[in-house]
């Protein structure tokens, strides 16, 4: 039989194109006649636009126009842009338009559009762009957008919420009124990037004789560009062609519909020409979507016994100037609660807040890297004040059997339930992992050379494989080749080489017999997102399915032709065969070409056109991904600094597809999260003026600063999927700050440092220190 | 507007003689003149790596060198680091191999700094390693496997 590949280290069927510099990405995308184009973006944080003078720009060599709202027609001078995801709790369902008109909300909106026959030249002539500002009062921060006379991050606005959200089951009033233990915290998370290396990027073409408009977008997303942008321009979707190329890194934010999509395809459509927009980095730091700003404002009930009975408080979150995912992001902040505990009584309300900075939506983890902060941080909390083991509280209060009904609801309404895992076990493995037993002598050791340690601990669990659908076409090609095609696409995970694997398994071939199609909306009728570790469980599945009924109608059609009974055949090394009859046997490409017809003669056996099917895997809920880390850190207390030792990850994705690819992730992941515990912040001055524009000033984590990673794997198959498999996207990044800034906190324990924040700069955890010791002085034996 | 010069220059082994705007960056002549798309451009003001190359042997990066700065010069880009056969370097099978690029955008500047790192250094501590790709930015893969694959192709080229 042919080697398995579900499960196997399969090298990526991407590597040798991308490796030799081959790749095709947005910016190596170009069409003749093509222009190129700059934006003008706002200077500030809230302003009137009183007028744009463009005179002086137009009067460049090289430029072919400088476009604003004005230059589109009156149907489109105050149309925002489309409201994805519109939800009942949306109060001020408020979007940008493909170019600001009147009012601008924050630094970086887009306001005109340069287009020239070099970049070099719009840039040129964007820098000659007017704009007659009227400043307005801005609030850049969420906390404070929500006080009474704030500033209105709107102009005219009533104020500056936009939704309330609850997280709400059992009673937790009653819970605390009886607790024996209330401890009360306030956590801050900070907003970070997503930060892929290759920014967006969009070219869009019009072709005025057929009507077709096309767009490249670096996006996570095409099926959404194509929705929205056909919806925006009052076209029917067969009139759009969404294309993402490779891309370069999505991380999130590249799931979001861009107003810079929409003024591509415009202008596209305006001038008749192809126009390119590829964006630099500082724009990157302005326009493109961040995430993790909130105010955890928190109490936790517990008993003696460290288990925890109720949780409640209040989140105040800040989402930027606009809506461009709707509540997606918000409701992820509260889905997650009570993560992987047991916890009966819940009452968590959030706030969602506009404030005149860049607009959020999901970074690597939505809002479930805030809820782990929050609730580990208070699991540590009860830890520390009931004089118990860390461990020990965890495994109290982790799920222990599944399925788990939490007694909250997903924001579709259906009721939360955890499917599978083994909680306790990656609690385990992450123990003797880290030799959790042994680090008090670590410890010990360390402090008689001067040195700090710390261990931090995290557990947590992620929801993945979120709904409603992705979907696949299996065909064979006439050459015994298959061709799959997907609505899903990619970002670097792999999916490719993944989906390559699902198929290959049901004919018996290797991974680069197999042809997949993904990122092209004509390559296949619909798709929804990658986003949220979703598209190994949906994608991968309809693969699985349809590549199974492919299987099942090969065989039908074998029997037929070979004379014998089907379940005498199998299907291996891209043929189907009669069970050990050596040389009976025929080719999948003969099957495929005997379904594709010939003119005028009959199919056989009465079987459908085509050796090919097609398979939509549709959930309604997710599947749970679980896991717990470990870090080991050193401190100095005098400087600050913080050195991280090793890193330990224990995670439960179910089956895994390609460990390689797995591991990957999970590593990946947890960078991302160290860079959100240790080094990215993305810096407002009260009135709402980025400060931190350039990778010099933002910092993401280098190889340098990173520990050796460790990842050990349980596998709790999904019941709900033909393959048993979870998604692995996010699940490195969750639990990576809490488990961090634990380690820091515990490096300090014996100077009662208490730490409720990130990032942590050595400069901030200098100030945490100095009011407790004085000077930061030596660690105490 | 358009100041302009004539440059030569060596671009993988193949003689370029053009006329460039002096105000032209080196990665945009590599790109859009010589269509040469492997080497990235992340960040445009040299800190992410993505576009480094080799010029006369050594790394840079080629978003803040101008192209009339390398008249005369060797450019070495990620298209000339597989054998004309069309064999990958030891470098690219070991990124291959310990799935050391993901979304590939930085991976020709890691190839780059890591070909010039092996050339200097051909058997470079784990430490070392991460030290050359202190200039490298890389989203996806937490630098991991980059240390290994350079690692691993060390000792393969040490092998040959």
């Amino acid at each position: 039989m042919g080697v398995r590949q579900f499960g196997a280290q399969v090298q990526r069927t991407e590597d040798p194109r991308i490796l030799t510099g081959r790749g095709r990405y947005l910016d190596d995308i170009a069409l003749p006649g093509m222009f190129e184009a700059a934006f003008v973006r706002s200077t500030e944080a809230h302003a009137l636009i009183r007028g744009i003078d463009a005179e002086a720009a137009r009067a460049v060599p090289g430029v072919v126009a400088v476009l604003t709202m004005d230059d589109f027609g009156a149907a489109y001078r105050d149309k925002r842009l489309p409201l994805p995801s519109p939800h009942p709790a949306i109060r001020q369902p408020i979007t940008q338009q493909p170019l600001a008109r009147s009012e601008v909300c924050y630094v970086g909106e887009a306001i005109a559009l340069v287009l020239a026959e070099t970049r070099y030249l719009a840039e040129d002539a964007a820098a000659l762009v007017g704009v007659d500002y009227e400043p307005l009062p801005a609030v850049a921060d969420a906390v404070g957008a929500l006080a009474p006379d704030a500033p209105k991050v709107h102009h005219g606005a009533p104020d500056n919420l936009v939704a309330t959200l609850a997280a709400r089951f059992g009673d937790a009033a009653a819970a605390f009124a009886r607790a024996p233990h209330v401890l009360r915290e306030t956590y801050l998370q900070d907003r970070g990037g997503g930060h892929s290396l290759e920014c967006r990027g969009v070219i869009a073409q019009h072709d005025a004789a057929t009507g077709q408009l096309t767009l490249w977008s670096s996006t996570q997303s095409p099926y959404m560009v194509r929705r929205f942008l056909a919806q925006y321009l009052g076209r029917e979707e067969t009139s759009v062609r969404v294309i993402a190329p490779d891309v370069g890194g999505g991380f999130g934010p590249k799931a979001a519909v861009y107003a810079e999509e929409y003024a591509l395809a415009l202008a596209a459509i305006a001038l008749g020409r192809p126009v390119k927009w590829v964006e630099d980095r500082r724009e990157h730091f302005v326009a493109t979507n961040q995430q993790r700003r909130q105010r955890w404002d928190m109490e936790v009930a517990a008993d003696g016994g460290g288990r925890i009975l109720a949780l409640r408080g209040r989140v105040t979150h800040d989402h930027g100037a606009y809506a461009p995912y709707g509540l997606v992001l918000p409701f992820t902040s509260l889905a997650p609660l009570p993560g992987p505990y047991l916890i009966p009584n819940v009452d968590v309300t959030l706030d969602v807040a506009f404030t005149n900075a860049t607009p959020t939506s999901p970074v690597r983890g939505a809002g479930r890297p805030n809820v782990a902060f929050a609730l580990e941080r208070l699991v540590d909390l009860v830890a520390r004040e009931l004089k118990l083991d860390r461990a020990e509280v965890r495994r109290v209060n982790l799920v222990k059997t599944f399925p788990h009904a939490t007694g909250a609801k997903l924001p579709s309404g259906v009721a939360v339930e955890y499917d599978s895992g083994d909680y306790v076990g990656c609690l385990d493995l992450v123990l003797r992992a880290c030799d959790y037993a042994g680090f008090a002598a670590r410890r010990a050791a360390a402090l008689k050379q001067g040195r700090r340690l710390g261990l931090g601990l995290a557990s947590y669990n992620e929801d993945t494989g979120m709904g409603p659908f992705e979907g696949a076409l299996v065909r064979v090609l006439p050459t015994g080749k298959l061709q799959v095609a997907t609505g899903a696409c990619a970002q670097g995970q792999g999916l490719a080489t993944v989906l390559a694997q699902i198929c290959a398994d049901e004919f018996g071939v290797g991974v680069d017999d197999v042809i997949v199609e993904a990122g092209d909306t004509n390559a296949f009728p619909l798709g929804m997102s990658t986003v949220g570790s979703r598209v190994a469980v949906t994608a991968g599945s309809s693969v699985h399915l349809a590549a199974r009924a492919v299987r099942d109608k090969a065989i039908r059609l074998a029997a037929e032709l070979l004379e014998c009974a089907e379940q005498d055949l199998e299907v291996d090394a891209g043929a189907v065969r009669v069970k050990g009859v050596p040389g009976k046997q025929v080719g999948l490409g003969q099957l495929a070409q005997r379904l594709a017809g010939s003119l005028g003669m009959p199919l056989p056996a009465g079987l459908a056109p085509g050796l090919e099917a097609v398979a939509y895997h549709s959930v309604s809920r997710p599947v749970y991904a679980s896991g717990s880390n470990a870090a080991e850190v050193e401190v100095d207390a005098a400087t600050g600094e913080v050195k991280l030792i090793r890193y330990w990850v224990a995670h439960d994705c179910g089956r895994l597809i390609n460990p390689l690819l797995v591991e990957g992730q999970i590593v990946g992941g947890v960078a991302h999260g160290i860079g959100n515990a240790l080094y990215e912040t993305m810096v407002y001055d009260g009135a709402g003026q980025p400060l931190s524009t350039t990778l010099g000033e933002y910092l993401l984590p280098t190889a340098p600063e990173l520990p050796p990673i460790e990842v050990a794997h349980l596998e709790s198959p999904a019941p709900s999927n033909p393959l048993g498999i979870k998604g692995a996207g996010e699940g490195g990044t969750i639990p990576a700050a809490p488990t961090v800034i634990a380690a820091i906190e515990d490096a300090l324990a014996d100077l009662g440092v208490r730490i409720r924040e990130y990032p942590l700069s050595p400069q901030r955890l200098i100030e945490l220190i100095e009011p407790i010791d004085g000077a930061g002085a030596a660690p105490a034996d | 507007m358009a100041d302009t010069r004539s440059i030569a220059l060596t671009v993988n082994g193949r003689r370029e003689t053009r006329t460039v705007e002096t105000r032209m960056q080196l990665a945009d002549f590599l790109r859009k003149t010589l269509g040469l798309t492997g080497t990235h451009v992340g960040c445009e003001h040299g800190a992410c790596g993505a576009c480094t190359v080799l010029l006369d042997g050594e790394a840079v990066r080629s978003c803040i060198l101008l192209a009339v700065q390398a008249d005369g010069a060797e450019v070495t880009t990620v298209e000339a680091l597989a054998a004309a056969d069309g064999a990958l370097h030891p470098l690219q099978a070991a990124f291959r191999r310990h799935h050391a690029l993901q979304c590939g955008f930085c991976t020709p500047g890691m190839l780059m700094t890591l070909a010039a790192l092996l050339r200097e250094t051909p058997q470079p501590t784990e430490a070392q390693v991460r030290d050359a790709l202190s200039g490298n930015l890389c989203r996806c893969t937490g630098y991991q496997p980059i240390v290994a694959a350079a690692l691993g192709a060390a000792q393969d080229l040490q092998g040959k």
